[in-house]
């Protein structure tokens, strides 16, 4: 499978520098090594998800608890769990940490896929969620790192989109 | 049943616990009983109610959680019951008062009203246990035996479509917010999370 190995364990290392305990996840393809790392690793706890709306309500109870999360799932996911973001996750000022598969951008094979494509980022700048790319290997840790610090400061939801460039080894 | 009575009538329990509620009728009624800082009223969001309080059991598991959910809102997150029973986190009570109806829009009935059964449904989902009640001796034994089973219960109160004259209370939705996170932060263990 060519999704790439090392730069998932890049942004793997960028999450758990950035002390997060709680990953929940949907699996999609570009997310697969990303999940398996958060399943085998001991001092994480991955959730499973049915739908990604839930993973808003975990990681809000993780932050009122004061524990750390970040939310894995692709585009389509995203656009899944909207009235949760806004409704739970903007109402009430969580740092949502969500790190979203760009599927259906430039390379898409999948025709299935490139609706939300095109929506995606039109979405987030419509809900004012504040987001940055990952695209490059050098800037995956710090980039997860400021992602992380305006969450907190701003006590809101950001996101990275994860994009093609660095998920998929064509 | 009313559901106000059967909020009452365990009261007394929440006194520990950490209580996540849905929005509406329940959160207005426990709140007339009396605010406690580890109370958290979710005033929206519906269906996440119970996904809160798995995200809470998880990164706490030395608190005990009780959800009050709703059958409304449980039928907007059905996924959520199989997650909650996939972690099975023994630190959490789940109870949803089905009243059969979306009561603050108006009394629309709900799927319970013609047949679904939440308890059924939750002990297909894989909660290892799960009960029906309808009156408040019921109700009030069911509690207890959940909070001292050790595991995670669903347990489905069929309450009176009856709810208060208002929704809106004078706690605003952040200051609950903050309160409620300050509460857990400081009954956080010494040196965690």
């Amino acid at each position: 499978m060519p999704v790439s190995t090392q730069n998932s364990s890049l942004i793997y290392r960028g999450l758990k520098d950035a002390g997060v305990r709680i990953v929940s996840a949907l699996p999609e393809t570009w997310l697969v090594h990303l999940i398996r790392m958060a399943e085998d690793d001991p001092d994480m706890t991955l959730v499973r998800l049915a739908k990604e709306e839930e993973g808003v309500g975990i990681s809000t109870g993780a932050h009122l608890a004061g524990v750390k999360s970040a939310m894995l799932m692709q585009n389509h996911g995203f656009l899944a769990a909207v009235n949760g973001i806004v409704s739970c996750g903007q109402l009430y000022r969580i740092p949502l940490l969500m790190l979203i598969s760009q599927r259906g951008s430039f390379g898409e094979r999948d025709p299935w896929q490139c609706e939300g494509g095109g929506v995606t980022e039109h979405v987030l700048e419509a809900l004012r969620i504040p987001f940055d790319r990952l695209e490059a290997p050098e800037h995956v840790g710090k980039r997860i790192a400021k992602a992380q610090t305006l969450a907190y400061a701003a006590s809101r939801p950001v996101a990275l989109l994860l994009s093609r460039d660095l998920m998929w080894e064509d | 049943m009313r559901r106000v009575d059967a909020l009452k009538a365990v009261y007394p329990e929440l006194d520990q616990a950490i209580v996540v509620t849905i929005m509406g009728a329940v959160a207005a009624e426990l709140q007339s009983i009396g605010p406690r800082p580890n109370f958290f009223y979710l005033q929206h969001a519906m269906g996440l109610a119970s996904s809160v309080g798995l995200g809470i059991a998880l990164a706490r598991p030395e608190l005990a959680v009780v959800v009050f959910d709703g059958d409304g809102s449980l039928l907007m997150n059905l996924g959520g019951l199989t997650t909650l029973a996939r972690y099975r986190p023994r630190n959490l009570v789940h109870v949803v008062f089905d009243n059969e109806s979306l009561l603050s829009v108006g009394g629309f009935p709900t799927a319970t009203s013609t047949g679904s059964d939440l308890a059924g449904i939750a002990k297909a989902a894989g909660v290892p246990n799960t009960t029906t009640v309808r009156d408040l001796d019921g109700f009030r034994a069911a509690f207890a035996d959940a909070r001292k089973s050790g595991d995670l219960c669903t347990i489905v109160a069929k309450v009176d479509a009856v709810g208060p004259s208002a929704y809106v209370t004078d706690l605003s939705l952040l200051e609950n917010r903050y309160q409620f996170a300050r509460h857990l932060k400081e009954r956080a263990p010494e040196g965690k999370p």
